[in-house]
Order: structure tokens, then sequence, then C-alpha cells
């Protein structure tokens, strides 16, 4: 055990308590059983709290991992045994789960499998059919990524009760019907695996939409989804070229996080970002991740999507892109997932190919009054068409629509663009 | 030289309860520290934490439950540094992350032989 320097340490911490309390609070439940997720979890906070404690003198020992497996097994131990003493009930229970117990992180080989192994195993049982997709996600923040329900509240700017409810129904319908962490098999298997990526990748689009004065802990959702989509790819039994697609579709938007904002924080968009800038070996990573998703079967829209990102990320220039297929790519997508959302998206690749009035023509058509980027996207459109006095309305109204002071900044610079150029307004 | 015990008194981990992202910047800051009193050779020794319970034994044999006082009176841990003087030692545990939780550092010279 010794002391780093600085930066070295910096990188070690960073994300350490969050990912061990993951692997912790996998394992333990597993032990414990899901019904009793609270124990786990207040097992799971003293066990890091010990490490924070005893880390800070005697620096992080080689293998984190297995020293708060021992903590946390002793601190579990200790709990049945008070429990023990107050009732019955956990008495006929007592050999089972403490042979549980024991067997955690004794042999160190087959450790990392295990902790592997319990974590898919929680994700599955996260994202358990009978649960709220609201409640899935948090309850996957709340236990794998080891998320506080204030953290969870903020990530989605809503109330620390909310989360609360949320958790609390998860935890609900685990003890109503004695869900366990199991690790389903054939067509359940297939179809729990898409339950999971689906949740995984609304976790990272959470925390891509959101450009907020506080940033840091958004990128930490995409960070904390494509971790998770990793560990399901690594599993040769239970990966999918699916799974393969979405974390190429992660890994190639990741690449270009660092441009999405400037120095003041201000959003950058695609056209104007400095793609010098974006990260040379996350795209290699994605385009290789891409390239084992059997990608030639588009059997996903995680492939599509990934597939659109993947010309984005090869694309010399904003002006080189091969928009004609990328429009083809979002009419393939659009086929499978015919949302209001993704023929917004599309409506961009439609403008470069067919010209602004094209775009313009195709969004008037769309239900998504109520929303910002629409408005934006429009705007866009009209001022490329050179429709100002549309164009300054279509601003306004997104201006309206949303109460992010990093977008409205964007707005208010569209706008003056308009207001510039038209004498008068 | 000379040496000095700091006596760190509450802000490690009493209260309410930290996040595991709260614990890693909590952990950044004192691994810094350490690290950099380390570096620049004012560590005689590291230190150790102290566990929370604890037992009181006065004369007569008679021994009572600890912990003794408030949870911010609680002493947390303890390292030895090395300074020129009383004063060089309070000046370097101006430095100490327990601040940032609440907490405080009695500073005591070690009486030389």
């Amino acid at each position: 055990m010794t002391f780093r320097m600085s930066a070295q340490v910096n990188d070690i911490v960073e994300h350490l308590f969050r990912q061990e309390s993951g692997k912790l609070v996998s394992s333990l439940a597993r032990a414990f059983g899901l019904s009793r997720l609270d124990a786990v979890e207040d097992v799971v906070q003293d066990a890091l709290l010990a490490a924070l404690n005893n880390w800070s003198f005697r620096g992080i020992p080689e293998n984190p991992t297995a020293w708060l497996h021992r903590v946390a097994k002793n601190k579990a131990v200790d709990l049945i045994r008070k429990r023990n003493r107050e009732s019955r009930e956990t008495a006929e229970m007592l050999p089972g789960m403490r042979a549980a117990l024991l067997s955690l992180g004794i042999e160190q080989n087959f450790l990392s499998w295990e902790i592997e192994d319990s974590q898919l195993r929680m994700m599955f049982a996260c994202c358990h059919p009978g649960i709220p997709l609201e409640s899935q996600i948090a309850l996957t923040l709340k236990t794998l990524c080891g998320f506080s329900v204030r953290e969870i509240a903020s990530a989605f700017l809503t109330k620390e009760p909310a989360i609360e409810k949320r958790l609390g129904r998860a935890r609900k319908y685990f003890r109503d019907h004695h869900v366990e962490l199991e690790a389903p098999t054939g067509d359940i298997l297939h179809r729990r695996m898409s339950a999971v990526l689906s949740c995984l990748y609304l976790l990272f689009n959470e925390g891509y939409k959101r450009t907020d004065s506080d940033g840091l802990v958004q990128y930490d959702l995409c960070l904390e989804a494509l971790r998770l989509a990793l560990i399901v790819t690594e599993h040769p039994q239970i990966s999918s070229s699916e799974a393969f697609a979405l974390v190429a579709l992660m890994t190639l938007i990741a690449a270009r996080f660092e441009t999405r904002t400037n120095e003041h924080g201000d959003i950058v968009l695609l056209p104007e970002q400095d793609r010098s800038r974006w990260n040379a070996e996350l795209i290699e990573r994605g385009l290789n991740y891409l390239a084992r998703s059997e990608p030639d079967m588009y059997s996903s829209s995680y492939h599509l999507e990934a597939a659109i990102q993947s010309l984005h990320t090869t694309a010399r220039s904003f002006e080189e892109t091969d928009w004609p297929a990328i429009l083809g790519l979002y009419k393939r997508l659009y086929a499978i997932k015919p949302s209001p959302i993704v023929a917004m998206h599309m409506s961009v690749s439609m403008g470069e190919v067919h010209g602004a009035e094209a775009s313009i023509a195709f969004l008037s058509g769309l239900p998504l009054s109520e929303y910002y980027l629409y408005h934006a996207l429009l705007g866009d459109a009209y001022l490329k068409a050179g429709r100002q006095s549309e164009a300054a309305l279509s601003f306004k109204r997104a201006l309206e629509l949303t109460m992010n002071s990093r977008e409205k900044a964007l707005l208010t610079e569209r706008l003056a663009c308009v207001a510039g150029a038209v004498p008068g307004t | 030289m000379n040496e000095f015990v700091f006596l760190y008194r509450g802000g490690m981990s009493d209260g309410k309860q930290p996040s595991p992202k709260d614990m890693e910047a909590q952990m950044q800051r004192w691994q810094t520290w350490m690290g950099k009193l380390s570096e620049e050779g004012k560590l005689k020794d590291f230190g150790a934490p102290l566990q929370r319970e604890g037992k009181h034994v006065a004369a007569g044999g008679v021994v009572t439950d600890g912990p003794f006082s408030e949870g911010k009176e609680i002493i947390g841990g303890y390292s030895i540094v090395k300074a020129k003087d009383l004063a060089e030692a309070a000046q370097i545990a101006k430095g100490c992350p327990v601040f940032d939780t609440g907490g405080s550092v009695e500073v005591r010279p070690v009486a030389p032989m």
C-alpha cells in the first residue's frame, strides 16, 4: 500500500467507490436475497465508510475489490448474528445465508468472474418486466452505479421523494413477487436482454441530452451506461450482436463529448465542433465494436444508430459528411422505430440532401409542437431557406419551451443571427 | 526538526451519510494531502484511523462504554508530522481535508527527551 502521485490518485479514485458499491451490492444481494436489498445497502455503506477511513491513512490496497468484499462479508455476518438474536425467522435462514456469504471473496481467481456474473444478474433483476421503466433506471443507478437518491434526483431534474417512490415500487415488487438474482436462459433471456439494453440506452440518452451547468454528473450517466453495457458484451453466453451495436453507438458518441461544449460550458453544435479534438482512440474502438456486431444484418435500432454515428465521426467535415447514406440509414431506422423524434433527427440529413424546403415540409407534419428542439431545428431550416421572419418565430417558440440556460443562450444567439439579417426587427 | 501529533477530530464519517461519489472526492483530498506531506518529507508516520467504539477505564476497575463525547469531538485518527516549530505545524494543519467535512485538527508537540 502506497500513496501515489496526486494525478494518478485522481485516476484511480475517480469512480472507484461508485463501481465498488455496484459490485458489493450485487454480490451481497445474491447471498442475502433481493428482498433484503435495504439491509444489503446498509452493509455496503458501512463497508465503503470503513474503506474511506482506512485508505485515507494507509493508501488504496492493491486489490480494493477483495478488501471491500472481506470487510462487507464480516459486517454482513455480524448483522445476521445480531438479527438472529432478535428474530426466529432469520435464525431459520441463517445456515444458507452464512454459507453463501462465507464463499464471498475467498477464492481470488474466482472472485472477479463471480462479481461480473452478480452484476449481470442484478441488471436482469433491475430490468424486470414487472417494474416500470423509470423505476428500472432509478434502481439500476442506485444498486449498480452507487448513485445516491439525491444524485439520481439531480440527474433527472426531479425531487428526492419522487426517486424514493420509484425505488420503493421496485423493492416492493421484488418482495411481493419473490424475485431473485436469476440468470435467465432461452427465450426469456432474449426478452430480458432487450429490456436491459433498452434501459442502458435510455440511461445513456438521459446523460447525453443534459448539458446544464452541472455537466459532470450527466456524463457520469453515460459512462455508467457504457460500463454496464461492456459487462454484457464481455459475457460470452449472454452477449448479442445488439449489445455490441449498443456499445459501438455509445463509444462513438462518447468520442465527441469534449467538443460538445466550449471552455465556458456553452453548447457547440456539430457543424462547429473541432473535429481534431474528437477522441481518435474511442472512434477506433467504436468502429471495432460496430464491426463485431454483424453490422450487415442491421437487426436492431442500435445497429442503425451506431452506423449513423460512424458516418458522422469519420467524416472530415460537416460538409463532406455522407448525407445520402445517413438519410438512407434514418429511413431504415424509422421503419423499425417510427417515432416523431427519429423523424425530427432525420430532417437534418433530409435538408442536406434535398434542401431546406424539403426539411421544412417534412418537419411541419410532426406532432412535436411542445418540444424545444423541434422548433430550434425548424428555425435552422427556415434560416437556411431564407425565410427570416418564420425562423425568428421558431427560435422564439423554442426559447419559451426550454428552461436550460445553455440552450437558452444558444437560441438567443441564433435569434440574433436572424434579427441581424432583417433590418428593423 | 520537531515532531507533532495531529489528532483529527470528527469529520471522517460522522453525521450525514456521504454518497460513494462524495467518498471519492473525500478520498482524493486525503490522498493528495498525505501524498504531498510525504513527498515534502514532513510525515514521520501516516498514523492510523481509529475505530468509533471504545472503552473508558477508570480507577478502581470501573469500565464504561465509549464514545465519550459528541460525534464532532471524537478522535477519528492521528498522524505524526515533522515541523520546525508549533507555528509551522499549525500552518501545515490548515491544509488538512478534515475541515471540508466539519472536523478539526488538534496539534500537539511531542515532548523532547
